[in-house]
């Protein structure tokens, strides 16, 4: 598990960190190289040392040999003793080998170039030396061809000297022994003890000259790569201090390298922003600020305006029919006025961002009943009714009562607009995370693609459609942003000629997600809407209705 | 409308838009009050000592002194009912204008009907006696002597804040949502403005409470409304 871990957190630095990776590469990339100048160092060291080794052994066992058969002929009958003769030439070789560090095996008389002789009955060697060091296939050839023959061995010891095999050159060649006629093959086993101690630091001056070298590169590396991450990194904390807001924030420029040219250029980019910045909010400022006066201007005449026009409507029925008509349009244009400018305030509140929640409880059913009840002049007066439709339970969420009552407001005051004479239904239901209210019209339905369009500001469905309950055409907007404002959604679904639904769906606490609506968008009766104008219902729907009912 | 009418009572009007001064004078006559009109706030407090209104209709933009400090000046030396007349509806605005005193507060532009039925709400209480006492918690309420004591010490309330306590000790065992509170003290028909509700039940804590953080007298029912506080058994 910590392996795991450990590896993961290596995976996250080789990811993260530009230095890491631009050492470790340049260190595994060195690696390689020296491993192979290495190499290649050690095997023509190797070689030089094994072939200057292999001449000079060569000549030496010849020169040997053939002094031994000199000094042999030259004694010839003075000494016909075989095996004195045989011990004589041994020591004598023997001899200079521990002189000059060779060992010596003499082997002999060959099969079959002697008669009475046993094969092998003569062999005479250094103290110490194993005989099986010289290997059969050199012995074959050595018996067989005159001249001197040699081969790569491993010089081994007997087992009471306690000396270990080392690598060694074994060179073979006949001597004839003159006592007795028979040919005996002499082997000079030169051991290379000292080239391999040699290689062997040859090889360890390379390991460490390799090793060091590994170290300096990867040193600089780090310190190089340091030289330019470090601004780079300076720079990213700059630009994250930037991003959360510090606008003040620049990167300390030093020289006149690429680098500080990146920092002035990066610092340049800060001061731009910041201006424009700067500028957006003072726009921004003057225009709310703008908008807060024309509120204020606007609203006082429009008060005198507006109880003045209520003096004359009140008085109109002493004025003559034209005059008292007047009273009448005025008043009722006042109205009109009135909503939309205060309409197009709450909308330019918005934009300048300066909306804020008020927050408490709210159960989404007492709401909906509330504007139930409020509209229902206006829905007897259209010949339609509100129902509410709703579990029985309540559904609470953390809103601001006052916007979400304009929600509804305006969402049932639409349905009753569009419902030619047939109910409007208002569901309300909650789950976890979000609490949910639908108003459902059979009126004329939207087009398809006008559910998308009917939050835009005075966008209305049909161009030709008398206005009835005089809204401004900004209702839904100022809807829309209600629910934004809260985190929630405010959707449209609507069908030619079967209805429209609207769906607001807000989150039951304040910051919270909403991932999933109680309701569905698409109402259950959308498909049948065509040939049945009542919408199916189930058992529970109708106790909910009946309670609904009972509360009206 | 005729002058015979005359003693429904009378409005102190501090706005300094002399056409929707003098239109609310109009307004206010035919509806039976007296009216002076003061159009800065400088002046509004040397009118009040003088005139002695039965009610203040206060703009809260006013040249000179604020709207805000004429609230707080009257409601140092006076219970009278202030309604505050503002072109904002921003949260902020209207908060602080309750805070500061005012009872209850219109905004521009407003139906003349509306307005008079407040002026009329807040006015009212002068016919409605009863010889009531009421208690809440240590709180000792007597209707018809307009007094409340806590502890035997007198607690000086608004009208207003007055008729919201009263409201709450009738009917101890029941909660008040804020909605019917808006309607049985402050006399609107349908649904408003529950802040109104909110900042008034933190000025009448602020008073009757001996830990307005830890509240005893008026109680929240949290996601309903108030209730009064159990009563000593």
């Amino acid at each position: 598990m910590s392996q795991a871990g450990l590896l993961r957190r290596a995976a996250t630095i080789w990811r993260r960190s530009i230095q890491a990776r631009v050492v470790i590469s340049t260190l595994l990339l060195s690696a390689v190289v020296v491993s192979l100048v290495g190499w290649f160092l050690l095997r023509q060291i190797t070689e030089g040392l094994v072939d200057s080794k292999t001449d000079v052994s060569v000549a030496e066992a010849t020169r040997g040999t053939a002094e031994a058969q000199d000094r042999l002929s030259g004694t010839s009958g003075t000494d016909p003793d075989a095996a004195a003769q045989l011990s004589q030439l041994a020591t004598t070789i023997v001899s200079r080998g521990d002189q000059q560090d060779f060992d010596v095996v003499l082997t002999g008389p060959v099969v079959g170039t002697t008669d009475g002789l046993v094969a092998g009955s003569g062999t005479r060697k250094s103290p110490g030396v194993a005989t099986d060091s010289v290997p059969d296939g050199l012995r074959e050839v050595v018996e067989q061809r005159p001249g001197t023959s040699w081969t790569y061995t491993s010089v081994s010891y007997e087992e009471d000297t306690g000396q270990s095999a080392v690598p060694g050159i074994v060179a073979g060649s006949q001597i004839t022994l003159p006592a007795d006629g028979g040919t005996y093959a002499l082997y000079y086993l030169f051991p290379m003890t000292d080239q391999q101690q040699t290689l062997s630091l040859v090889r360890q001056a390379l390991f460490t000259g390799g090793a060091l070298l590994l170290l300096l590169i990867g040193g600089l590396t780090w310190l190089v790569t340091r030289q330019v991450v470090t601004p780079v990194r300076l720079a990213r904390r700059v630009a994250e201090r930037l991003a959360s807001g510090r606008l003040e924030e620049r990167m300390h420029v030093r020289g006149d390298d690429d680098i500080a040219r990146l920092g002035t250029s990066f610092n340049q980019m800060a001061s731009s922003l910041q201006k424009q910045i700067r500028q957006l909010e003072e726009l921004s400022r003057v225009q709310r600020r703008f908008v807060s006066d024309v509120s204020h201007e606007l609203r006082t005449p429009l008060t005198t305006v507006r109880m003045a026009g209520e003096v004359l409507h009140d008085a109109r029925e002493r004025f003559d029919p034209v005059t008292a008509r007047a009273a009448e349009l005025l008043q009722k244009e006042l109205d009109r006025f009135e909503l939309l400018l205060t309409d197009l305030l709450e909308i330019s509140r918005f934009d300048a961002g300066a909306a804020a929640l008020e927050l408490e409880d709210v159960d989404l059913v007492a709401v909906a009943r509330g504007v139930a009840d409020s509209t229902r002049a206006l829905a007897e007066h259209r010949g339609t009714r509100v129902v509410v439709r709703s579990p029985q339970r309540p559904c609470v969420a953390e809103v601001d009562v006052r916007r979400v009552e304009r929600i509804v407001r305006n969402l049932v005051a639409n349905a009753i607009d569009y419902a030619d004479a047939q109910n409007v239904v208002v569901w309300v239901d909650a789950n976890e995370e979000a609490a949910a209210l639908a108003v459902r019209d059979y009126g004329c339905g939207l087009a398809p693609g006008e559910s998308a369009m009917v939050f835009n500001r005075f966008w209305r469905a049909d161009p030709a459609r008398a206005r009835t309950t005089g809204g401004t055409g900004l209702g839904l907007s100022i809807s829309l942003e209600d629910a934004r404002l809260h985190g929630g959604w405010l959707q449209a679904w609507g069908e030619s000629g079967g209805g429209a639904q609207f769906r607001l769906t807000l989150p039951r606490r304040a910051g919270g997600r909403v991932t999933k609506s109680p309701l569905p968008l698409v109402p259950a009766d959308a498909v049948s809407s065509d040939d049945d104008p009542s919408p199916p219902r189930t058992a529970e729907e109708r106790v909910n209705e009946t309670t609904a009912g009972g509360s009206r | 409308m005729s002058g015979s009418e005359n003693n429904r009572g009378k409005v102190l009007v501090v706005d300094d838009d002399a056409a929707l001064a003098e239109m609310l004078g109009i307004v206010l006559r035919n509806e039976g009050f007296e009216s002076r009109v003061c159009a800065t706030g400088d002046q509004a407090m040397p009118a009040f000592r003088d005139y002695r209104p039965d009610l203040v209709l206060l703009d809260l933009m006013l040249p000179g002194k604020d709207g805000i400090d004429v609230c707080r000046e009257i409601r140092a030396e006076s219970g009278v009912p202030i309604v505050m007349l503002t072109a904002k509806n921003d949260t902020v605005d209207v908060v602080v204008g309750l805070e500061s005193g005012a009872d209850d507060y219109v905004v521009k532009p407003f139906k003349p009907k509306e307005l008079v039925a407040r002026i009329r709400a807040r006015v009212r209480r002068f016919d409605e006696p009863g010889p009531e006492s009421l208690s809440i918690g240590d709180v000792v309420i007597d209707v018809a002597g307009h007094t409340v004591t806590r502890d035997g010490e007198q607690v000086s309330l608004t009208p207003l804040e007055f008729d919201l306590l009263v409201c709450l000790a009738r009917k101890p065992w029941q909660v008040f949502t804020r909605e019917v509170l808006l309607e049985q003290v402050w006399g609107y028909r349908h649904a408003a403005d529950t802040r109104l509700v909110n900042v008034h039940v933190q000025r009448l804590r602020s008073k009757v409470e001996h830990d307005p953080e830890n509240p005893e007298i008026v109680q929240t029912v949290r996601g309903v409304g108030y209730k009064a506080g159990a009563s000593p058994s």
